[in-house]
């Protein structure tokens, strides 16, 4: 008899994909200034570390929010004692208004239909529980977040089926890769329960525009199925005003009171936004009402610490803070994605035009040996090792042509950037004679320009 | 086609049990010393409110541990960003440290093994997860905690079967009983992959004998299945025997390192001994490295909220200040358990012999009409709505045979336990009148109001949590 589950034993956990194993070569020799000049800077992680000292600030003017209330009566008890998973009051109303703020006030929630989970990781695998059974399916675009392999898919028994999106067109949805991806899910007898999407997406750092909401939102009506949007990267947009929530493009369309009003769930967290990965604060946004219901029983299995919730509770509170640190956070994330982008380009390595997120999207086929995943994987390795840089091949992203990477830019200081993108540039210069490059590098630069200007 | 799945839809979160029914009427008319003393004075939550005069003078004189900060130096930013599954490595060793020193340092745990995960009811699931396939099952002695029906089974399709356990020996584990359950098993058509105790146990509130020990011992041996050992409530017993942790009679038989070892998995938290369940810290470990390696990946849909591992990392580091908080805490414990056991006894009333957990498990089989479970639940009515009390009905966690009741003692004010006392009292010298007095007719309720006690003691703002989880 196996003694363990299969879930246990197998591989379905996803962490045998590249984008972990970098991490594990970055974790053996990681890059610091002082210690370790030549070892591997670390940008394979989507983690903003640009704006703690706002944070920080806060924190020092107002210790209560961390020692528990000790003007005028501590709230310990209360706090140590509360496990609701309705969640802390307080906290729901702020963090409702803050997401509401970074969607321009477009779109208004009501606590009651939120749900907190202790992450997004936790947020998504919940939604697939309640929405699908074991062997069902979501359609999800490509190139995708690695980690989805294991959220969405690992002890639900949920399949995913990729609608392959491609560099022709900046890797947009189209109705024709809808279709074409519900197509192969029937051909494999899977039965469809939705479209999952993230947005702004990661890897792509690109936010859906008209077009796309207007094909999957069309698709998820005609199909009767649901539309879950992962918009964790929603505080991250560089210019707010090109955001648009799921909600707000199902509202465009007047929708609310049709079906499909009640089969959009928006999944959201302060992990990116704030830069608060640690503190595990996710959270499920829906108009159905069973599903908010049985979400909000199975946050039992991830509740966020009321400590965390408390202290969460004051710094939302804080208008002028969260209005100050949205825009300030936007401002810096933009120039840093500047400083990537202009710094790839000058050595011929375009990115995807992006408006969004913590990583560009980096297209480096012009430095493949071929037109292979081999071939990717192979500078992949020589970029991890060689080069010393962690960034995420386009394989571990699903992405379906060779030569794409994630490359992040907010988790490291200003001068780790400049270091990181002189490597590259050293390493660009050096291999400036691979064959397939050779060949068609002026071509295909020129053309490619046309299509993605960075 | 349906819209949402089956667990979104079922009742299986067993979410319509007496168990959350009686918290429900709870939160309708909570009883307040000053603004609601006719209310619903609740006892059907296992928590414990004893000793956060300790836990917040230490908070006081160690303003480091709240405040981000480590020797004066800000590790907010570490802290922001520390989402490694492994967990907070100062935080796992005192853990492991506090674990080692409720089990009188018989055992020693390797922080490499512990998991952690957002409270035990996450790491039940994950065990569930990590050992069973759906539609496999897991052996539980009756009574057991309510909750399991759903942190066990809910999402991850595992079956439980009871180990029927009787008031005849105190609700002791037999070995036949152990192996009618595996039998009943097999009749069902379903895998048992192994047995999961609470140790010590809820409802009972007593500690596993050694005896009963080294049956599950010999039997999971036998039948080369898993031991879950939830150890949730072991720094809560009060009085001797100590505590024996399975992991100790492993030992004690020189098991270390053999199959059976890596057999046999605990579940801890820190809800009930210090008091924290909104915290959400919980443990499990394993000598089995498969699943560990499992179990820290899966702990990724709960993880502990780094702000909190580091308070706890520093509290729990202060060996003089958990000395301290284990042994004052018991004290409190006995004292109160005490309480109830004597105002219950008082009122005609036996309790299961306990040394342990923050309930009594109370013998109402004589106050019921008839020898049935439709008795039992008339009684807890009454209970619920003319005595005011919620109590939690044997029912509720699968026991076998009618009449017990699960009492909480320790989350409420001394005050309330003694009022709680009084009603008994009232409700039981009425019933008993009432019984000698056939025809004339009792309104319970008025006849309670009409003896309403003073309140004496200063307005004390009173705080009403709507948690519908509790353990």
């Amino acid at each position: 008899m196996e003694m363990l589950s299969k879930k246990a034993t197998c591989k379905s956990h996803g962490q045998d994909s590249s984008y972990f194993l970098g991490w594990q070569e970055y974790e053996k020799n990681p890059f610091n200034e002082d210690t370790n000049p030549l070892g591997i800077i670390q940008m394979g992680l989507a983690e903003n570390q640009l704006s703690f000292d706002l944070l920080e600030s806060w924190l020092a003017r107002n210790p209560d929010a961390t020692m528990f209330g000790s003007n005028g009566g501590s709230i310990f008890k209360e706090l140590a004692l509360f496990q609701d998973y309705h969640g802390l009051q307080t906290f729901k109303t702020e963090l409702v208004e803050f997401m509401a703020e970074i969607r321009r006030n477009k779109v208004r929630f009501d606590p009651q239909k939120l749900v907190l989970t202790a992450g997004a990781t936790s947020a998504n695998e919940t939604l697939m529980f309640c929405l699908a059974e074991p062997g069902e399916a979501f359609l999800i675009p490509t190139p995708y977040y690695p980690g989805f392999d294991r959220d969405l898919k690992w002890r639900t028994g949920v399949k995913i089926v990729p609608i392959h999106c491609s560099s022709l067109n900046g890797f947009r949805i189209t109705k024709a890769a809808l279709d074409e991806a519900y197509d192969e899910a029937l051909k494999l007898n899977l039965r469809v329960k939705g479209v999952f999407i993230t947005n702004p997406s990661n890897p792509l750092g690109t936010t859906m525009n008209q077009d796309e909401f207007n094909h999957v939102i069309s698709f998820a009506v005609s199909k009767n199925i649901h539309i879950v949007s992962d918009e964790i990267y929603a505080g991250t947009v560089f210019d707010s005003s090109k955001f648009t929530s799921i909600i707000e493009a199902v509202m465009d369309r007047n929708l609310e009171k049709t079906d499909i009003w009640s089969r959009i769930h928006v999944v959201s967290s302060l992990s990116k936004d704030l830069g608060l990965p640690g503190f595990r604060i996710g959270m499920i946004y829906s108009n159905n009402e069973t599903l908010i219901a049985a979400a909000t029983k199975m946050s039992s299995f991830g509740l966020v610490s009321s400590q965390t919730q408390y202290l969460l509770s004051k710094l939302l509170g804080d208008k002028k803070f969260t209005r100050h640190y949205i825009q300030e956070n936007q401002r810096r994330l933009k120039k840093r994605q500047q400083v990537l982008v202009s710094g790839l380009q000058s050595y011929g390595i375009p990115c995807l035009k992006s408006n969004a997120g913590l990583f560009c999207w980096v297209d480096m086929r012009n430095l493949l040996s071929s037109n292979a995943f081999e071939a990717e994987m192979e500078l992949w390795k020589k970029i991890l090792y060689e080069v010393g840089l962690n960034i995420s091949p386009g394989s571990s992203c699903h992405c379906t042509e060779p030569g794409w990477f994630r490359v992040c830019f907010a988790n490291m200081s200003q001068e780790t950037l400049n270091l990181s993108i002189h490597r590259l540039q050293a390493f660009v210069t050096s291999n400036g004679d691979g064959n397939y490059q050779n060949q068609k590098l002026s071509t295909r630069i020129s053309r490619r320009n046309s299509l993605v200007v960075s | 086609m349906k819209l949402l799945s089956r667990k979104a839809t079922c009742n299986s979160h067993g979410q319509d049990s007496s168990y959350f029914l009686g918290w429900q009427e709870y939160e309708k008319n909570p009883y307040d010393e000053v603004r609601n003393p006719t209310g619903i004075i609740q006892m059907g939550l296992a928590e414990s409110q004893l000793s956060f005069d300790l836990l917040e003078s230490w908070l006081a004189e160690n303003p480091d541990a709240s405040g981000f900060t480590r020797n004066g130096e800000s590790i907010f930013r570490e802290l922001a960003l520390f989402q490694d599954y492994h967990g907070l490595p100062a935080f796992k060793k005192a853990l492991a440290e506090f674990m080692e020193e409720i089990r009188g340092n018989k055992v020693t745990f390797d922080p490499r093994n512990l998991v952690l995960t957002a409270g035990a009811t996450s790491a039940n699931e994950t065990l569930a997860f990590c050992i069973a396939e759906p539609g496999e099952a897991f052996l539980l002695p009756t009574p057991y905690y309510p909750g399991f029906d759903r942190d066990l089974k809910w999402r991850t399709g595992v079956e439980i079967v009871p180990i029927q356990c009787t008031g005849s020996n105190g609700f002791r584990i037999t070995e036949s009983a152990l192996e009618d359950a595996y039998q009943l098993a097999r009749k069902q058509n379903l895998r048992v992959k192994g047995v999961l105790v609470t140790n010590p146990s809820n409802p009972l509130g007593t500690a596993l004998s050694r005896r009963e020990l080294n049956l599950l011992v010999s039997f999971i041996s036998a039948k080369n299945i898993h031991l879950i050992s939830d150890e949730i409530y072991s720094g809560t017993v009060f009085s001797s025997p100590s505590f024996v942790s399975v992991m100790e009679v492993l030992l004690e038989r020189n098991l270390a390192n053999t199959q059976v070892w890596n057999r046999v998995h605990l579940v801890y938290s820190l809800s009930k001994d210090l008091g924290l369940p909104g915290f959400r810290v919980g443990a499990i470990y394993s000598n089995d490295n498969t699943v560990v390696a499992a179990a820290t990946k899966m702990s990724s849909f709960g993880l502990v909220s780094s702000q909190t591992q580091y308070l706890l990392s520093a509290m729990l580091a202060d060996k003089k200040f958990t000395k301290h908080y284990i042994f004052e805490n018991q004290v409190r414990l006995q004292k109160r358990h005490a309480m109830l056991v004597r105002g219950l006894k008082n009122a005609g009333i036996s309790c299961l012999d306990s040394n342990a957990g923050l309930f009594c498990w109370v013998d109402m089989r004589h106050l019921l009409t008839s020898k049935s479970f439709d008795a039992e639940m008339e009684l807890w009515k009454k209970i619920v709505y003319q005595v005011g009390l919620n109590i939690s009905p044997g029912s509720s966690c699968h026991c076998a045979e009618p009449g017990w009741f699960r009492v909480c003692f320790a989350n409420m004010l001394e005050e309330t336990l003694d009022l709680a006392m009084q009603r008994i009292k009232d409700f039981v010298v009425s019933t008993a009148t009432k019984s000698s007095n056939t025809g004339r007719s009792h309104h319970l309720s008025s006849k309670y109001s009409a003896r309403k006690s003073l309140s004496k003691w200063v307005f004390r703002l009173s705080f009403h949590h709507d948690s519908e989880n509790e353990r």
